[in-house]
């Protein structure tokens, strides 16, 4: 099959017929790579949700080059020969995504000091990058009750932005869902049918690729802060899932267990409830060396306010602090 | 008068019932499509036609027919789009208690034209007791024998459901519509892929609006090119409209595509001019999500020419200023209604309705509605009105579906055309508490100046 030519922000690449503009902006790398709140890779019909992702088309391909009227989520807008995108390079893009993330924000808590996921929230790394200094919003935010979704994790629904992820981990990777969305427009919010009922070997994989603090591992709760854990990346023998992790420590102690996360933010390979939960004893993991941070969160990296784009290379995050 | 197709035998005592409606011309063109047509020739006066789709964009309804996949040994489906639940519009309810074979009979023909042997009609759940209306005309027409197996003993086979919403506006989005009609939650889906490729069950879909299916029947009978006929330009044949508002005769009328605004309003035959001797002062004219425009841009285009009951007049000067016919819900205000309260209104409806699937709807429509809710009640500021532009431009065309655009787009034209009003409702909170205070003191639209060299 012959490859597709693509051009973003003026970075050319050839990439597989089928590929989407997200994709194919994240192989050419993080310079043009837009930010991404909703999809995720290992998740089938995610992404179209958050709209951060929006792009701008200039040129449809080669065979019509006519634009797209519109502006369009590139993660689920698939490439074409010729074609020609603006990200970054784009007034019109870097002002729809001020927007986005000035929406994402009007109703979000902002309750980063006391939340888990501090440090590694894709919000706050997305406001840091693409947003406005000041909410214009002067309303009263929506706040939900927080609830026990199973024994392992806690829904803070206040801080959700229903980027729908969880609810494909339920739908695609649970059997006998439980696990969805009710009521609509502002109040929707994520459920389980009756309280408790995520029981699943591996529900616990909603709680990595929720971007923001609202699925939390409740064995983790303010333990503590992750920027004080080493993360080290482990395995041990699972006959549910492949068992590679990364162990977070802090001196000899395991606080924590997730999975193996990329570039991007997304795990490697789901790992299952038993390795996530109960396997906290250094004895029962293999351990194979600190792990290569590839995360990119700018608290983290000491990079509040800096130019950066929204994915940092992974040599720039300070290893001393993780230490 | 003009010439009906749709409401002919409206007053018919009976019509509501199989026999007044089989002796009046009814079933005529499943017979006619049925036994002297292939399904490709029916298409093809569809094409002719030049109809275009009722349900608010107007798309050409032969193309759409046109582009359904067909892959072997996979079932076609048609829908029947009666959620009407845009603010302003019911024709589809009053033709489908008024007439309801009109629908049975326009969804046998069109189903044997698209090769579907199972179609649905979804119709909102408000209209609980016009389901029971369709309920027994599908099983009057059943009984005699325009259903069911070998339809005329010509070998067609075609069974007809009715499905009740559960009561959402977004139900009526087309994708969203057959995510409820699967069982599941009404959110709209990403496109593409496109209901012609895979809509129903994942399999080839045509969804078409309650009106656009009840004129095919006229145009299999008469011709596409007898259908052509009325009309002006690419806005071929009638069009129902809903008239409300501040009107001498409110209702649902039946027009000649290419009627004169001005007709329409003022004249006995429709609406019968502004109730009570008052002046106009707005209209939105196509339902609660097309621009609402200024009494000067009613009747007449901003290049001073008349203004048309047509696709294209309608939409003349686009966003600056025109509007649209979308779903033909036409909405008159007189000089003593509140623009603000309107768009308040209108903004509380699409807040309340919005799936919530995509942020800039689900968190912009909630925003938009609060900050016109404080303009209204007189505690807003003059930066408001720039923050309702800037939201209202961050939501449209940056969502998944047109609800976006639908609840952005009022609150611009609102402030495009009626700033002052917003204004004054900073200016004088005090004059502006009562809900009624347009009653003492009318605030029309200012025309602006023309630019002169
Ligand atoms: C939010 C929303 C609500 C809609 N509601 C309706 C409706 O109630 N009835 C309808 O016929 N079309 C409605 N539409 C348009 C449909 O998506 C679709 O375009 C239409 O049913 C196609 O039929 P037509 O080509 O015959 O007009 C709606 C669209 C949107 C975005
Ligand atoms: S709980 Fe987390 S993963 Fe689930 S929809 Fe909300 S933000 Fe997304
Ligand atoms: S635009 Fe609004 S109604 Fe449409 S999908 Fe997005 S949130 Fe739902
Ligand atoms: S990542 Fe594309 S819309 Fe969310």
């Amino acid at each position: 099959m012959s490859l597709l030519k693509v051009t973003i922000d003026g970075k050319t690449i050839e990439v597989e017929p089928g590929k989407t503009i997200l994709q194919a902006a994240r192989q050419i790398g993080p310079d043009v790579a837009p930010p991404a709140m909703c999809y995720y890779t290992k998740l089938k019909t995610s992404g179209g949700y958050c709209r951060t992702c929006l792009v701008k088309v200039t040129k449809g391909s080669e065979k019509d080059p006519r634009p797209m009227p519109k502006l369009v989520a590139s993660c689920r807008t698939t490439v074409m020969d010729g074609m020609e995108v603006q990200n970054y390079s784009s007034d019109e893009v870097v002002e729809a995504r001020k927007g986005v993330v000035e929406f994402l924000l009007i109703n979000h808590p902002l309750d980063c000091p006391i939340c888990d996921q501090a440090g590694e929230c894709h919000l706050q790394d997305l406001s840091y990058e693409n947003g406005r200094s000041k909410s214009r919003y002067e309303f009263k935010r929506r706040t939900f009750e927080k609830i026990d979704i199973g024994e392992k994790i806690q829904l803070h629904m206040t801080r959700c932005i229903l980027c729908y992820r969880c609810v494909k981990v339920a739908d695609q990777l649970t059997p006998g869902r439980v696990h969805g969305v009710i009521n609509r427009g502002e109040v929707a919010e994520i459920s389980t049918y009756i309280q408790n009922a995520v029981d699943n070997e591996f529900s616990g994989n909603m709680i990595d690729v929720c971007p923001v603090g609202a699925l939390t591992d409740k064995t983790f709760r303010f333990k503590s802060r992750v920027w004080f854990l080493k993360p080290v990346d482990a395995h041990r023998d699972c006959d549910q899932c492949s068992g590679k992790a990364v162990v977070w420590k802090y001196g000899n102690e395991i606080y924590r267990v997730t999975g193996r996360k990329d570039q991007w933010g997304e795990v490697d390979e789901w790992i299952c409830n038993t390795c996530r939960f109960e396997k906290k004893s250094p004895s029962d993991w293999v351990e194979e060396g600190p792990r290569k941070i590839n995360r990119h969160s700018v608290i983290a990296q000491n990079h509040y306010g800096s130019k950066t784009r929204f994915v940092a290379s992974p040599e720039s995050l300070p290893q001393k602090q993780l230490s | 008068m003009g010439r009906k197709l749709l409401l002919t035998h409206d007053h018919v005592e009976g019509i509501q019932g199989y026999t007044a409606y089989r002796a009046n011309g009814g079933y005529r063109s499943v017979e006619k499509a049925l036994k002297k047509m292939t399904p490709d020739e029916v298409v093809e006066e569809v094409k002719k036609s030049g109809l275009r789709g009722r349900g608010g964009a107007g798309f050409p309804t032969g193309m759409k027919w046109s582009f359904l996949a067909k892959p072997d040994g996979v079932p076609r489906y048609l829908v029947c789009n009666a959620d009407e639940s845009e603010p302003g519009t019911f024709k589809d309810r009053y033709l489908m208690e008024r007439i309801p074979h009109i629908l049975i009979e326009g969804m046998i023909t069109s189903s044997y034209a698209l090769g579907a042997n199972t179609s649905y009609i979804y119709i909102r759940g408000e209209y609980f007791y016009v389901a029971r209306i369709l309920e027994n005309a599908i099983a009057e027409a059943y009984a005699n024998g325009w259903l069911g197996k070998n339809i005329l003993g010509t070998g067609y086979n075609l069974d007809l459901y009715v499905q009740v919403g559960g009561g959402a506006y977004i139900c009526g989005e087309e994708t969203a519509l057959l995510e409820s009609l699967e069982g599941k939650r009404g959110n709209p889906r990403i496109k593409p892929p496109f209901p012609a490729v895979a809509g129903l069950y994942g399999c080839p879909t045509v969804v078409n609006n309650v009106e656009t299916i009840a004129a095919v029947v006229p145009i299999v009978n008469d011709g596409g090119d007898e259908y052509a006929k009325i009309g002006i330009g690419r806005s071929t044949g009638t069009k129902l409209i809903s008239a409300s508002g501040n009107i001498n005769k409110p209702g649902v009328y039946e027009i000649e595509l290419g009627v004169p605004v001005e007709e329409f309003i003022f004249s006995d035959e429709y609406c019968g001019g502004i109730a009570n001797g008052k002046r106009m002062k707005a209209c939105v004219p196509g339902g609660s999500s097309v621009p609402i425009l200024p009494d000067y841009l009613v009747c007449k285009t901003a290049a001073g020419e008349d203004r048309l009951m047509t696709y294209e007049s309608l939409s003349d000067g686009g966003f600056v200023s025109g509007s649209m016919l979308g779903s033909g819900g036409f909405i008159v205000y007189d000089e003593h209604q509140c623009i603000v309260r309107n768009t308040w209104n209108f903004s509380r409806f699409y807040h309340h309705e919005s799936c919530g699937q995509c942020s800039p709807c689900r968190e912009g429509t909630g925003w938009m509605e609060r900050v016109l809710h404080r303009l209204e009640k007189g505690e807003g500021n003059m930066s408001d009105i720039d923050l309702l532009v800037d939201v209202a431009k961050k939501i449209e065309g940056n969502t998944i579906c047109p609800l976006g655009d639908a609840a952005a787009w009022p609150v611009a034209a609102a402030i495009r055309h009626f700033r002052h009003e917003f204004e004054y409702h900073v200016l004088h909170p005090d004059k502006i508490k009562d809900p009624k205070h347009g009653h003492r003191e009318p605030i029309m639209p200012v025309k602006p100046e023309p630019v002169t060299a």
